[in-house]
């Protein structure tokens, strides 16, 4: 659906050429919500302005629906919709006017029903004859959202859709785009909200001018962390920790002491569901008392921190 | 076509609702034509001595005038001498609704979007120069109308009243005034694309009023004598002009530039 080939995009500035996209190799599937991440002047904004034809890239080809950058433009930004950055509506308008603007420019057939479709979908059916410059960011946010859709475009890009929002109003759109999920659009999300990235995103790149890693959230997790499981113990000695550092499969053993003489064990393990029993049953044999075993789950956070630092150094 | 219709109807509701830019656009060639009509009220009734005709001598050298009396010459020299402002009106508000067109949408975020639906640069810019040349063009001839009207009062013979119809002032309202608003519209669609501040667009657009001075003041030193041919060869130059100007417009609009180089 969308696929790049060491797509570059290089700016001049003050007699010095800035790479804001620098070889960009990424595949994003049909119907996938696609999260892409990166720290700011990463080059998202950049990326997603290339792939929905508004720039031109220096180097490199990318294809959008079967449609190749740079020749097939016109074509490609009928068949996308896009939230920018910033809303970008005309605040002297009405929501409708708005709407109605943006549907013909699309071609939309039905005008008048798509139009009515979205402000009803996105709850500013009452609101309809408002100016767009009295709504809250949250409604603006949604009549830029509808913008992008009226014309029920298969791909859509949507830059940070919930930056500069209160937490309510990014509840409401992030609700909104979880509800656009599975009606087969590509979604592409330009966003740092890493809890919206995981929430959302199928699978995420993240990415700093190049890309650093693209899989799914739980896949990078493991590839970075791998799987660990926690035995929380009521009595913790050393003898518990050696037992299990002696078990062949066990990769790494790290011993938390807790208060009272309780303590966790962080075991390293490449199946855990396979081996936590033997674990459990080596430790019971050791006398052990196992209040609870779970296992570790690192955060998106620290799946992207560590990503980003690795590519610093 | 549809885009570009769209883009008119937008630019129009957005005027419409800048209640400043609407009274703007229908005082100032009011205003304008207040000026004319004063005039030929006043030469009609002011008594007008051999000197006074004496000293109009070069303006009055122009064969419009042959066979007047002094009153008839001096008012419709006056008076026609005022068509430069007729020119101008078409100008005025278009040029600084066309400088602010898009760098106006850069500033409220609005041309991002904008330029990622389909529509062709050359129809974007046809939509806006066509909104903001239209209603000057349409106010233009408005405020011709309205001068006629008086002029049929307040001239004083049927003879003077005919100078304000004849081939020279319908080749000027009708051919000229159309033509040298697209001029001013495309200067300042070209100036709004390349400059990043709304003010400086605006000026530099209100330059173009300049050239048009020469065609107040040539008739008054002989430098220029006006005539329906001076207009028509004006209008050719201008409509060269236009095409040239229309055709740089298109190539100057950089997508790329205005959207990642402008702050």
């Amino acid at each position: 659906m969308i696929r790049t080939e060491a797509l570059c995009k290089y700016f001049q500035r003050n007699h010095q050429e800035i790479k804001a996209v620098d070889g960009l190799d990424v595949e994003v599937r049909q119907g996938e919500v696609f999260g892409f991440l990166g720290p700011n002047g990463a080059g998202k904004t950049t990326t997603v302005r290339l792939l929905s034809c508004l720039i031109g890239p220096t180097k490199g080809r990318a294809w959008v629906n079967g449609l190749e950058v740079g020749k097939q433009d016109q074509q490609i930004r009928a068949q996308v919709g896009i939230l920018t950055e910033a809303p970008g509506l005309y605040d002297r308008l009405s929501a409708w006017r708005n709407l109605e603007i943006y549907a013909e420019l699309y071609g939309v057939a039905d005008t008048r029903g798509q139009v009515e479709k979205y402000l009803r979908f996105l709850e500013l059916w009452e609101q309809r004859d408002a100016e767009a410059g009295t709504f809250s960011k949250g409604m603006k946010q949604k009549l830029a959202i509808a913008r992008a859709l009226l014309h029920e475009p298969p791909v859509l890009f949507l830059d940070e859709p919930t930056s500069a929002l209160d937490p309510e109003a990014a509840k409401t759109v992030r609700d909104f785009i979880e509800s656009l999920k599975g009606q087969g659009r590509t979604i592409f999300i330009c966003t740092h909200n890493l809890d919206e990235a995981e929430r959302l995103c199928d699978r995420i790149a993240v990415f700093k001018q190049r890309l650093i890693a693209v899989d799914t959230p739980e896949a990078l997790r493991r590839q970075l962390f791998g799987r660990q499981t926690v035995v929380h113990l009521a009595q913790l000695n050393e003898q518990m920790a050696a037992t299990v550092r002696g078990l062949p499969f066990v990769k790494h053993v790290e011993v938390l002491p807790g208060e009272s003489g309780a303590g966790k064990l962080v075991i390293g393990l490449s199946d855990p569901a396979a081996q936590n029993p033997a674990i459990v049953q080596a430790l019971v044999g050791q006398g052990a008392q196992i209040q609870f075993v779970n296992e570790l789950r690192h955060s998106l956070e620290d799946v992207y921190l560590s990503l980003i630092r690795e590519n610093r150094a | 076509m549809k885009a570009i219709r769209t883009i008119i109807g937008k630019e129009w509701a957005d005027v419409r609702r800048n209640k400043m830019v609407l009274y703007v656009t229908i005082l100032v060639p009011l205003l304008l034509t207040a000026i004319p009509v004063v005039a030929l009220y006043l030469l009609g009734r002011l008594p007008v001595s051999q000197s006074d005709y004496e000293e109009m001598g070069r303006l009055l050298q122009n064969p419009i005038f042959a066979g007047m009396t002094p009153v008839e010459a001096l008012q419709s020299a006056m008076a026609s001498s005022y068509l430069v402002l007729f020119l101008m009106m078409p100008l005025l508000v278009p040029v600084t609704i066309a400088a602010y067109s898009i760098v106006g949408e850069k500033i409220s975020r609005s041309l991002e979007p904008l330029l990622a639906t389909p529509i062709t640069t050359t129809q974007l810019l046809l939509g806006k120069g066509l909104a903001a040349a239209l209603p000057g063009i349409v106010m233009a001839w408005f405020s011709y109308g309205v001068f006629l009207i008086f002029a049929r009062f307040f001239s004083v013979s049927d003879r003077v009243f005919r100078v304000f119809v004849n081939p020279m002032w319908l080749v000027a309202m009708f051919v000229l005034a159309p033509l040298l608003t697209v001029l001013a519209v495309s200067f300042g669609i070209i100036v709004s694309s390349r400059v990043n501040d709304p003010r400086a667009a605006e000026q530099l657009g209100a330059l173009l009023i300049l050239p048009l001075m020469i065609l107040f003041i040539g008739p008054l030193t002989g430098f220029i004598m006006l005539n329906s041919t001076t207009f028509l060869l004006a209008a050719a130059a201008v409509a060269l002009l236009n095409v040239g100007l229309v055709y740089l417009g298109v190539k100057l609009f950089q997508r790329e530039t205005i959207l990642t180089r402008w702050k």
